[in-house]
């Protein structure tokens, strides 16, 4: 890897099953993520995606496709992505390398979602990269 | 509100719980994963020198989320969950969790802030293999949206 490199760019859809999907295999069943009414009754726009739910599709094609390991990931929220009961949610997934050390590298893992970046100070650490 | 005199709490180890590998599987495709991931291809995981399916680098959260529903259920906490969205999150990983890996948690609050209305509350969370080895730490703040 090299600095300044794109490892991906990649388009994601997420839809309401995804969110029901992801709600099942992380046991996160909080009702924002499929219940309208509770979206509103708590003051949120609509019924967002989990937080880890863009986390985790976030990195997925660098794990999938380059066979590296994950030593650290950590990522601020700081947009939500709203998901529509008709039209999903429309994400764009990336990745810069921006730091390369011994057997090491950082990335910049980018999610953008209506024009907007939804994870801020979003980096990883890769082993065998 | 949450109680801010559960800062410093430890909660109780869980588990233990045991990783299937049709769960990192699962957990995987959840979270857009490809058919040759190393997630869920015993193939490719055991190319990548595993022996077995190996996690998702977010997986952790599902025993983060074990840990987390003990607050949720604690009555000292008063955590309303319909009212959390999520801050941020982290995780450090030691080496990877596998398939048939027998994991427990522990998770502690480290503290509770208030700002502009909402209260955030943050989490480290450890998570312990079968040799009771520490194999990752989650580190976690959710926010409580005032009303």
């Amino acid at each position: 890897m090299e600095i300044g490199q794109i490892v991906f760019d990649k388009k994601l859809h997420f839809t309401r099953d995804s969110l029901v999907r992801y709600a099942g295999a992380s046991g996160d069943f909080n009702p924002i993520h499929y219940r309208d009414d509770i979206a509103q009754q708590v003051g949120l726009p609509g019924v967002l995606a989990h937080g880890m739910l863009t986390m985790g599709a976030a990195i997925s094609p660098l794990f999938d496709e380059l066979g590296v390991e994950v030593i650290d990931y950590s990522v601020r929220f700081s947009k939500p992505v709203l998901v529509d009961a008709h039209g999903g949610a429309e994400l764009n997934v990336s990745a810069e390398v921006v730091e390369v050390e011994e057997g090491k590298a950082k990335l910049a893992i980018k999610a953008v979602f209506n024009e907007q970046t939804v994870m801020a100070k979003s980096f990883a650490w890769v082993k065998n990269a | 509100m949450v109680n801010p005199e559960i800062i410093g709490k430890t909660y109780p180890r869980t588990g233990p719980y045991l990783v299937g590998r049709e769960k990192i599987k699962e957990f995987a495709l959840a979270t857009f994963h490809s058919e040759n991931s190393p997630s869920v291809s015993l193939e490719a995981s055991q190319k990548a020198g595993h022996s077995d399916l190996v996690a998702p680098p977010t997986f952790a959260i599902v025993l983060q989320q074990q840990s987390l529903e003990m607050v949720i259920e604690d009555p000292e906490a008063e955590l309303d969950f319909s009212r959390v969205v999520h801050g941020d999150q982290g995780f450090r990983y030691q080496r990877p969790i596998v398939a048939g890996d027998k994991l427990t948690s522990e998770l502690s609050v480290e503290s509770v802030k208030e700002l502009a209305g909402n209260q955030m509350i943050s989490f480290l969370t450890k998570i312990f293999d079968a040799n009771n080895e520490v194999i990752a730490e989650a580190t976690s703040t959710l926010v409580v949206r005032g009303g």
